[in-house]
């Protein structure tokens, strides 16, 4: 009987290799962004997310926006494995007409809180879902996953600004900081770092925690406070872009990047047969 | 608070409208004080603003609902998209800012997340066109019927008078896409003297005529009807088509005005790149119909500085610049005629 720990590290497992996959059917995109997120999304969405695959429109659900669009990949597979639509759906990824493009849509994906693809909306869209709850009296909590790279949109910090003061202890934001963007690392670009003291100055609670350690994010998600209070609550996972698959750890070739011939076997191989280093 | 106080906050002390008309006796602005009297029907009904409560007497809606008011502070794309998650959760925002700021600062914001999800996002961008007057060229409001119009599932359409402005607010309660909502600075002339019953996709003709149609929207129509009391003096029999609804525009509007009336103008408070004369004009050209045509706004430029009514006389966008602009067109159609 394996533990809760080693199903999630499973199900990210699959993350990653649906995600290789279905990119073989588009013919490129974004691993190395899925990769790092991969235990976040497992942890997220067979632990921690209060929803209903039967009712994905069920108003006192958990909501979650994936503010980084581009790991859309890599979350259309957990909403189908968990029955928000039929799996055989996913084949259809990228082609004409289908649901499934690079980014997630609302209107096309059950399952799909809100639309994303242009960095740095996600925060706002989720303060104003953790507003609605509020204004609702419902109990639910909105997480929101933002990039380490995305901090550099203005927008983030408008609504970091604002969930404060709106006392939305009802909304936690998570950063995927793996580190890189498409041009290279984030501290060569545009520095991130110091995460959580710029969050922290705005009056957030700030947790930080290695993004690939299923039990130690298990934890983290454990000891947030009730969403009842004032405070909104940071986590800061610190992963690795391309997280699982030696050639795309910290590459900035693999932001966006197709597999073929023998590497795809291989990569598929690696997945399937390594643990996670 | 005060007229005068209020005067102040809109920093507008020149207190004439487009063409001249003292506007000191119109009521204020009645867009906080409409949504709060809808809202005790409506719970689903929010107001959003960014600083702006006084100018767009959003805080007449928060006297009344406190609970049910945000005020997001200088931060007009955040404010955009808290609404969109907001409609996304079931309730029906209403975010208020200058419409300069509404529709070009957060452009982005109305498409991606009201209008591509298609949620009932109510942008309200209020003072628009020149009546910030001295407040140059960051405060005007020129580009964004032409902007906003070229956006999928976002509904756009412009307040005439108070009494429109009630017609639009109770009629958004009902549509199902976003909408962007062209408000003057609330103090325009009245031209509906009850609250009209409108339709989106269907302009109101409020004068009717048979040599020459003139098509306005927002606080044009008032100057244009004025006008076209001037023509009639001279012998002109001029129609007024109030086309307050952008997008979707009235088609049938304007190939009934080309069939029935020839001559067509149009007049709008706003940059004639892409808005209400550039919407008529493909309207004609798809239908291949010929008739004589002239679009009046302000040309493609940055308006100088100085008080509004000063500013719709330099642009011949006032009644009496309405009326000479439409005798060039009749004049030069005759002429091309003969």
């Amino acid at each position: 009987m394996p533990t809760a720990a080693e199903e999630l590290a499973d199900r990210a497992k699959f993350v990653r290799t649906e995600t290789v996959r279905l990119t073989r059917i588009a013919g490129a995109g974004h691993y190395s962004a899925v990769f790092s997120c991969a235990e976040l999304l497992a942890v997220l969405y067979y632990h921690q997310l209060r929803v209903d695959p039967r009712r994905p429109d069920w108003p006192e659900r958990d909501r979650f926006v994936l503010s980084k669009g581009h790991a859309a990949i890599g979350l259309y597979p957990v909403l189908a494995d968990l029955g928000y639509f039929d799996p055989s759906e996913l084949d259809t990824y990228t082609r004409l007409g289908s649901p499934f493009g690079d980014h997630p849509d609302m209107k096309k994906i059950p399952g799909v809180d809100f639309s994303s693809g242009s960095l740095g909306h996600g925060l706002s869209v989720s303060v104003g879902m953790a507003l609605a709850a509020r204004m609702s009296t419902l109990d639910y909590r909105t997480y929101c996953m933002l990039g380490d790279g995305e901090l550099a949109e203005g927008q983030v910090w408008e609504a970091a600004m604002s969930a404060r003061h709106f006392g939305l202890g009802n909304l936690v934001a998570i950063v995927d900081a793996n580190q890189l963007g498409i041009d290279g690392f984030v501290r060569d670009v545009m520095p991130a770092e110091p995460i959580e003291e710029r969050f922290a100055a705005f009056g957030w609670q700030t947790h930080r925690v290695d993004g690939h350690d299923i039990k130690a994010l298990l934890d983290v998600f454990a000891a947030l406070p009730d969403s009842d209070g004032r405070v909104p609550q940071l986590i800061v996972a610190e992963t690795v872009k391309g997280k699982g698959v030696q050639r795309m750890e910290l590459s900035p070739d693999w932001h966006v990047g197709n597999l073929v011939g023998t590497d795809y076997d291989d990569v598929m191989a690696e997945l399937r047969h390594e643990e996670v280093r | 608070m005060g007229q005068d106080q209020s005067e102040i906050f809109n920093g507008l002390k020149d207190a004439r409208s487009v063409d001249g008309t003292d506007t000191r006796a119109i009521p204020a602005f009645v867009f906080g004080e409409e949504l709060a009297d809808l809202a005790e029907h409506d719970p689903r009904i929010v107001v959003l603003t960014a600083d702006l409560g006084r100018s767009n007497r959003a805080l007449d809606f928060a006297a009344r609902h406190p609970g049910r008011f945000v005020n997001v502070g200088i931060a007009e794309k955040n404010m955009v998209t808290i609404a969109a998650g907001m409609a996304s959760c079931g309730h029906l925002p209403f975010a208020a800012t200058f419409g300069s700021f509404a529709a070009l600062l957060c452009a982005e914001q109305i498409r991606t997340d009201c209008a591509y999800p298609d949620l009932p996002v109510r942008i309200v961008g209020h003072h628009s066109g020149m009546s910030m007057g001295f407040y140059g060229t960051s405060h005007h409001s020129l580009e964004d019927l032409g902007m906003m119009r070229t956006i999928a599932d976002l509904t756009v359409v412009c307040a005439t008078d108070a009494n429109h402005l009630r017609a639009l607010l109770r009629l958004s309660l009902h549509h199902p896409h976003a909408m962007y909502l062209r408000l003057g600075r609330g103090r325009d002339p009245e031209v509906y003297d009850t609250v009209p019953d409108l339709r989106v996709g269907q302009a109101q003709t409020v004068r009717d005529g048979s040599n020459l149609t003139i098509i306005a929207t927002g606080s044009e129509v008032h100057p244009a009807l004025r006008a076209a009391e001037i023509l009639a003096e001279r012998g002109v029999s001029a129609r007024v088509v109030d086309m307050w609804t952008i997008s979707p525009l009235d088609r049938d509007a304007v190939l009934d005005a080309a069939n029935t009336t020839g001559a067509i103008l149009t007049v709008e408070e706003g940059n004639l790149t892409g808005g209400l004369g550039t919407a008529v004009a493909e309207v004609l050209f798809d239908a291949d119909a010929r008739v004589p045509f002239r679009r009046h706004g302000v040309p493609d430029e940055h308006v100088p500085v100085g008080p509004p009514a000063g500013l719709y006389a330099h642009y011949r966008l006032d009644a009496p610049g309405i009326v000479a602009v439409a005798e060039e067109l009749l004049t030069t159609s005759e002429g091309d005629a003969t």
